[in-house]
């Protein structure tokens, strides 16, 4: 039976990807014909969420096997796709080119964490968890450990961590609607919750698996396209993944000949004079300066009128000047730190393919900070990667394979769709850097390619061009480049049509949207599961659990759509940081669990919360957000960032629960029998059935 | 519930397997990392060798350890009886 499903399935899903590429293409021929692209915009937006809507529909459910974990009959492949589409999020999508553009070598600890993590949960939790079998990963702590106490912390990290996550996503949905429609920023976010809704709310992971898997299909395509086009222009290979080597040659030949460049250098100098000239104004106090300078522009108005034969434009000049003076203190002291802040613009070009690059004066301060960078690569990876074999809304995939067996093959499909973008994206991030140095810098202002101009419209955050040394000339160092644009300009620098970028967008909505959907249902079942069924009421009825979980997925989606509204601070660290917080509160109580006996309920709950405490100790004393707020700032603890902290969270995890265990009773037979349970996929006579009515 | 010799032999060898494919995780991961700035200047295919394995390489080998690990453990089930048959 198992068999004829899988067949089904790849049926369906050929035929789904030929109507969308059908659709895309239909899409181009109406570009062509000259429709309007606020149009084109609207039809992806439309028609990926309405197809999002007919499976969820389809998917609908009453059964609280199929609700929680999809029946647990998804095939190995599928479960793959599934799981790719839930763990690359908008980040992952739109953000992490953009990173490698910008951090060179250092930023791929991304790549390396949020892949080589799927080592872990192949080798220590994904089969032992689906031969458990149940629907969160609370129950196998509540299972292993007894009680419903570590029950209760299990539930309590994994709202803290999923949340956290969510809202990161949900912002990346709202810009990505908000930019391809002209939506205002908080109405796309409500158009994305509905999107994220209608997958979710009726079929619960049963929906949310199929939506995933058509998710998937559309955000590979999306990211492909580019990329292979951009490399055909470049190298005439359409493999960019086998050919950008020779194109990191030819980058890095180009930086080291900017790096020495005479107009290149003339920039960065006055970068660094006024950083310099910034500096010494702000200690001399703001309101000193301000009025120093003021009087000072003042001043040269009116010896320029009192001179014997008055020069008109000189006049004019100076008074215009005396104009854009800021009006207030406040005001010009921004404009000071906004230029003592630049100082990083007067650094010359990071090589691109160098890791752990140093600075400093003298070669001490240079391979001192050089190996800061490389301990905290290494800190990053191992947070990410830990993490990454923590965060429950992946190891909750795993529970929906028809066996042990394909729980295995599973995790390899998952890493396998990961890889398809992530060994895509460093070759992105070279091609377009090539692009750049090659089409942009050392060319006149006035013929600039037509993508440039029209970013610069859009957001000057994402791009800007000023003539800082007024030579006519673009130099590098007068370019500022936000790293989201990298993805989402590609189609434009590769010369595709718009339909393209329409598509690449509908990808990066596809990521936000199917990483949130993973997300709410993880954070509603802990509530409805965990929390009311196995705690508050275990009489319920199934229509009643499930009538619950529906309901608190709603409040919870609202809540997480209202926080993100707010736009809380910074993005990127709130993802850094749920993958710290879920590596040092689960990993060490989950791996030990599975793998030794002798761990007990009372160092599974100090252990949990010793690293939990670690790691949220250490970000509120050294996060500049939680320091500005008043927490008294500590020094980094070996010179690692908040970032990495799952580092120290891990290590003092696993050593608690490891002395508390030693010096404490060993658990009960029961929880030994069960241990061994789950290390083997079928022994005969084994009565113990953890996995319920779907055993 | 009663484990035989059998048991307990394909749990050891399923630790060995597991300790094995973890020290290759690790070398590629930390030990590659650790001396990225040495194997930066060994020319590979024209990436340096340690931008090569961090954006690719060690990639590759990770989808190898978990493809290796499900077919050699499918592989041990069967060999010790603990294997779920064909419809599980």
């Amino acid at each position: 039976m198992s068999q004829t499903f899988n067949q089904q399935l790849k049926k369906y899903y050929s035929i789904y990807t030929g109507g969308f590429i059908g659709f895309v293409v239909l899409l181009g021929i109406a570009e062509q014909m000259g429709t309007p692209r606020a149009y084109l915009g609207y039809a992806f937006l439309v028609a990926t969420i309405l197809l999002y809507a007919t499976i969820g529909i389809m998917s609908r459910t009453l059964d609280v096997a199929e609700y929680y974990v999809a029946g647990r009959k998804v095939p190995a492949m599928f479960n793959g796709m599934a799981t790719g589409a839930d763990w690359m999020s908008a980040a992952s999508f739109i953000g992490m080119a953009g990173g490698l553009y910008l951090q060179g070598f250092d930023g791929l600890a991304f790549i390396m964490g949020w892949t080589g993590g799927y080592c872990l949960v192949a080798l220590f939790l994904a089969p032992y968890l689906r031969k458990f079998g149940q629907f969160t990963i609370p129950d196998f702590l509540g299972a292993r450990y007894g009680g419903n106490f570590v029950r209760t912390i299990g539930v309590i990290a994994a709202i803290i961590c999923s949340f956290v996550y969510v809202v990161a996503q949900i912002y990346g949905v709202g810009l990505i609607t908000s930019r391809f429609t002209g939506l205002e920023f908080a109405v796309g976010v409500f158009v994305g919750l509905a999107g994220i809704l209608v997958c979710s709310f009726l079929g619960g992971m049963k929906a949310v698996t199929w939506t995933q898997v058509a998710q998937y299909i559309i955000l590979i395509v999306a990211y492909m396209i580019p990329v292979v086009w951009l490399s055909v222009k470049q190298t005439g290979i359409p493999i960019p993944q086998l050919v950008y080597g020779s194109v990191l040659e030819k980058v890095t030949a180009v930086e080291k000949k900017l790096t020495a460049d005479p107009k290149e250098l003339e920039v960065r100098k006055i970068f660094a004079d006024r950083a310099k000239t910034a500096g010494e104004k702000l200690t001399a106090g703001a309101e000193t300066s301000y009025n120093a300078d003021k009087a000072a522009l003042v001043a040269k108005v009116d010896e320029l009128k009192a001179a014997p034969t008055p020069d008109g434009a000189a006049i004019q000049a100076a008074e215009k000047a005396v104009d854009a003076f800021p009006k207030d203190v406040k005001a010009y002291e921004g404009q000071l730190k906004g230029q003592q802040g630049a100082a990083g613009r007067a650094a010359p070009p990071l090589p691109h393919g160098t890791p752990f690059v140093g600075t400093g004066k003298t070669d001490e301060d240079k391979q001192k900070s050089s190996d800061t960078k490389r301990n905290n690569f290494l800190a990053l990876v191992f947070s990410l990667m830990v993490g990454t074999a923590a965060l429950p809304h992946i190891l909750m995939r795993y529970y929906t394979t028809p066996s042990v067996h394909e729980a295995r093959v599973s995790v390899f499909w998952s890493l396998f769709f990961i890889f398809l973008l992530y060994f895509s994206a460093p070759a992105l991030a070279v091609l377009v850097k090539f692009d750049i140095y090659t089409n942009v810098v050392g060319k006149a202002f006035a013929d600039l390619p037509q993508w440039v101009n029209s970013w610069q419209a859009v957001d000057k955050t994402l791009l800007s061009i000023t003539d800082i040394n007024k030579d006519g000339i673009v130099q590098l160092a007068e370019i500022v480049i936000g790293q989201d644009i990298i993805v989402l300009a590609t189609p434009e620098i590769a010369g595709l049509p718009y339909v393209i970028s329409g598509l690449v967008a509908a990808g990066g909505l596809a990521a936000a949207l199917s990483t949130a959907d993973g997300l709410l249902l993880t954070i509603a079942n802990a509530l409805s599961h965990d929390v009311y069924y196995k705690m508050i009421n275990p009489d319920a009825t199934t229509a009643r659990r499930i009538t619950i979980s529906k309901v608190l997925l709603l409040v919870v989606a609202i809540v997480a759509a209202y926080v993100t509204a707010q736009k809380p601070g910074d993005i990127l660290f709130l993802v850094g940081a749920a993958f710290s917080l879920a590596a040092s509160a689960f990993f060490p109580a989950l791996v030990l669990g599975v793998f030794w006996k002798r761990a007990n309920k009372i160092a599974a709950i100090c252990g949990m919360l010793a690293g939990l405490g670690t790691v949220m100790y250490y970000m509120l004393r050294t996060y500049p957000f939680f320091t500005n707020l008043g927490v008294p700032k500590m020094p980094l603890w070996f010179d690692i960032l908040p970032i990495g902290s799952g580092v120290f969270g891990v290590a003092v995890g696993l050593l608690v629960m490891i002395v508390v265990s030693l010096i404490t009773k060993a658990p009960a037979q029961e929880v030994q029998d069960l241990v061994e349970h789950v290390r083997y996929p079928s022994i005969k006579g084994d009565k113990m059935n953890t996995a319920g009515q779907m055993g | 519930m009663q484990l035989t010799d059998q048991h307990r032999d394909y749990w050891r060898k399923n630790l060995r397997i597991t300790a094995f494919l973890l020290s290759i995780w690790f070398i590629v991961t930390f030990v590659m990392a650790y001396f990225a700035r040495e194997l930066a200047t060994i020319n590979f295919f024209g990436w340096p060798f340690s931008f090569y394995m961090a954006a690719q390489g060690s990639l590759i080998v990770y989808v190898l350890i978990i493809g290796f690990y499900a077919v050699y453990m499918r592989k041990l089930d069967i060999e010790h009886g603990v294997d779920e048959g064909e419809e599980a």
